[in-house]
């Protein structure tokens, strides 16, 4: 029992990270209909330069900040230079450029701090909370990832719901042509949207490094139960990528537990596979046209 | 209030507007008329900037906006209400509303006024707007197109799928439009009795070409044409 209380913590925060990551490969999704292969290798590089602000400032609250204005750059940058001249053309199109800025982003990182792992500090204590005399596998590191990516996830939610912004952005997602007419500034709103997506994806890169260390190439499985669950709530869906990371952590932290780790990356592709099966548009998805 | 001179569009080899001229004035509706590929979704899509011309001019109170940035144009006070009602399904009613009038600030309409003018939409507010009837989303893509106060309208098939009924209806509106709003209207139709029963003035195009710009009575009275080019 305790076993499977523990465990169903550690799902909770470790789904917490893939809602995030899964949220900023929906939001690219939604503006762009691109899935970005290089959300992980972008986050990786966010959490580098953050990792380079705390050690250098020993701040890690201005190591946060930066992060979060380099993902912000990062995903205007990305889209505005790589992404755009390739947006109207097939979608195999963006994919190779998605995949060419991975393997640029890993290598330029592997140039700049090389490719041996280095540690990352929590923001919090990642010692387990005390309860009743036993230590659970939750600790106030997890109590703060799991409020950030609410956080993130009711402000991204508020911001689409209420705002002037937000409405440009989802009219500009579903019907570019018609949000044109409207006088929204289309392509500008997709640059907003890779933005967000960054930010997010940095986000997570930060929360999550304390406990995959920090390498070029170590936020690449991350980047796979991302996907399996934006996939799992069907690709274009805010909510759905909450809630599907959240399951994925949960069946992921269950398997890891009671199978052993080695099983994880088998189990995400298991799921994957089990959702495209059963329910291929996803469990959220408003869609009914799919392209991919 | 829009002046279009010698305007031509080309997808490829195919001239799909060739050197088309015409003029719309506030207070009035002008009907664009004729077959399927006579090109007058072509030449709203033109005259609105989400199709550039490869020659000509397109004027709106004067100033040249042929080269101006769709978003630019819309914003100066040209409503496009594109073919097969560009509601936004996603969204709902007053969110599409709401759209509408986003870069008029305080000068925008109210939603209000619009479900004056269209009561049944304001029981629908909340709703997506994929749940309304044809008619409804036809009157919420007119509606919406209102609530940014344009001085002209470009309506693409307003009676598209509709019943008789309906498009009686909507084309009575928009003659009330142009009439208390002083809208200039620029109405495609393939309904070209119900276009021209509100219509002051039916310009007929034919492969890209005008080849009629008359009053609706001279229209109807040239059998020729009416036969060759309107279907009644």
């Amino acid at each position: 029992m305790t076993k499977f209380v523990d465990y169903t913590l550690n799902g909770v925060s470790t789904g917490a990270i893939y809602a995030a990551v899964a949220l900023a490969l929906v939001l690219i999704w939604r503006a762009t209909r691109i899935v970005n292969f290089a959300q992980g290798a972008m986050l990786m590089f966010t959490t580098y330069i953050a990792s380079a602000v705390i050690t250098s400032t020993g701040s890690y609250v201005l190591g946060f900040v930066v992060a979060l204005a380099t993902g912000l750059v990062l995903g205007a940058v990305v889209e505005r230079v790589l992404i755009r001249p390739v947006e109207n053309g097939p979608p195999l199109n963006a994919v190779i450029v998605a995949l060419g800025l991975y393997t640029l982003l890993i290598a330029v990182a592997g140039m700049i701090w090389s490719n041996t792992p280095r540690s990352f500090p929590p923001a919090f204590s990642i010692r387990g909370y005390d309860i009743g005399g036993t230590r659970v596998l939750f600790a106030p590191n997890d109590t703060f990832i799991v409020l950030v990516v609410v956080v993130v996830a009711v402000g991204l939610a508020a911001l689409f719901r209420y705002t002037s912004l937000g409405l440009q952005m989802r009219a500009a997602a579903f019907k570019p042509e018609v949000a044109q007419l409207l006088g929204v500034r289309v392509r500008r709103m997709f640059t907003f949207g890779w933005s967000l997506a960054a930010l997010t994806g940095a986000i997570a890169g930060v929360l999550v490094a304390p406990s995959v260390f920090l390498a070029p190439n170590n936020f690449d499985p991350i980047l796979i139960s991302g996907f399996v669950a934006a996939v799992l709530g069907g690709l274009d869906s805010p909510p759905g990528a909450v809630v599907g990371g959240m399951v994925l952590g949960l069946v992921l932290s269950y398997v890891a537990g009671y199978e052993g780790d080695a099983l994880v990356p088998l189990a995400a592709l298991v799921v994957l596979m089990l959702v495209l099966m059963v329910r291929p548009t996803g469990l959220f998805s408003a869609s009914k046209e799919r392209r991919v | 209030m829009l002046e279009i001179d010698g305007l031509r569009t080309e997808y490829g080899a195919v001239r799909a507007l060739d050197e088309i001229s015409l003029r719309v004035e506030p207070g009035t509706v002008t009907a664009v008329l004729g077959a399927n590929g006579a090109g007058k979704t072509t030449l709203l899509r033109t005259i609105s900037g989400l199709v550039r011309p490869s020659a000509g001019v397109v004027r709106f109170e004067g100033t040249d906006i042929t080269r101006m940035r769709v978003e630019e144009i819309v914003r100066r006070g040209l409503a496009h209400v594109p073919e097969g009602r560009g509601v936004i399904a996603e969204l709902t009613v007053e969110e599409n509303l709401r759209l509408g009038g986003l870069f008029k600030g305080a000068q925008a309409m109210a939603p209000q006024e619009v479900y004056e003018l269209f009561p049944r939409l304001v029981e629908r507010r909340t709703q997506p707007a994929s749940r309304l009837s044809g008619g409804e989303r036809q009157m919420l893509s007119i509606g919406r197109a209102l609530v940014g106060r344009p001085k002209v309208l470009l309506l693409d098939e307003p009676s598209l799928g509709l019943a008789p009924r309906l498009v009686a209806q909507i084309m009575g509106m928009v003659r009330t439009l142009a009439d208390t709003l002083g809208l200039a209207v620029l109405l495609v139709e393939q309904n070209a009795r119900s276009a021209l029963s509100v219509a002051n003035r039916g310009v007929v195009l034919n492969l890209g070409k005008v080849v009629a710009d008359q009053s609706p009575a001279e229209l109807a009275a040239d059998e020729r044409l009416r036969h060759a080019y309107l279907g009644f």
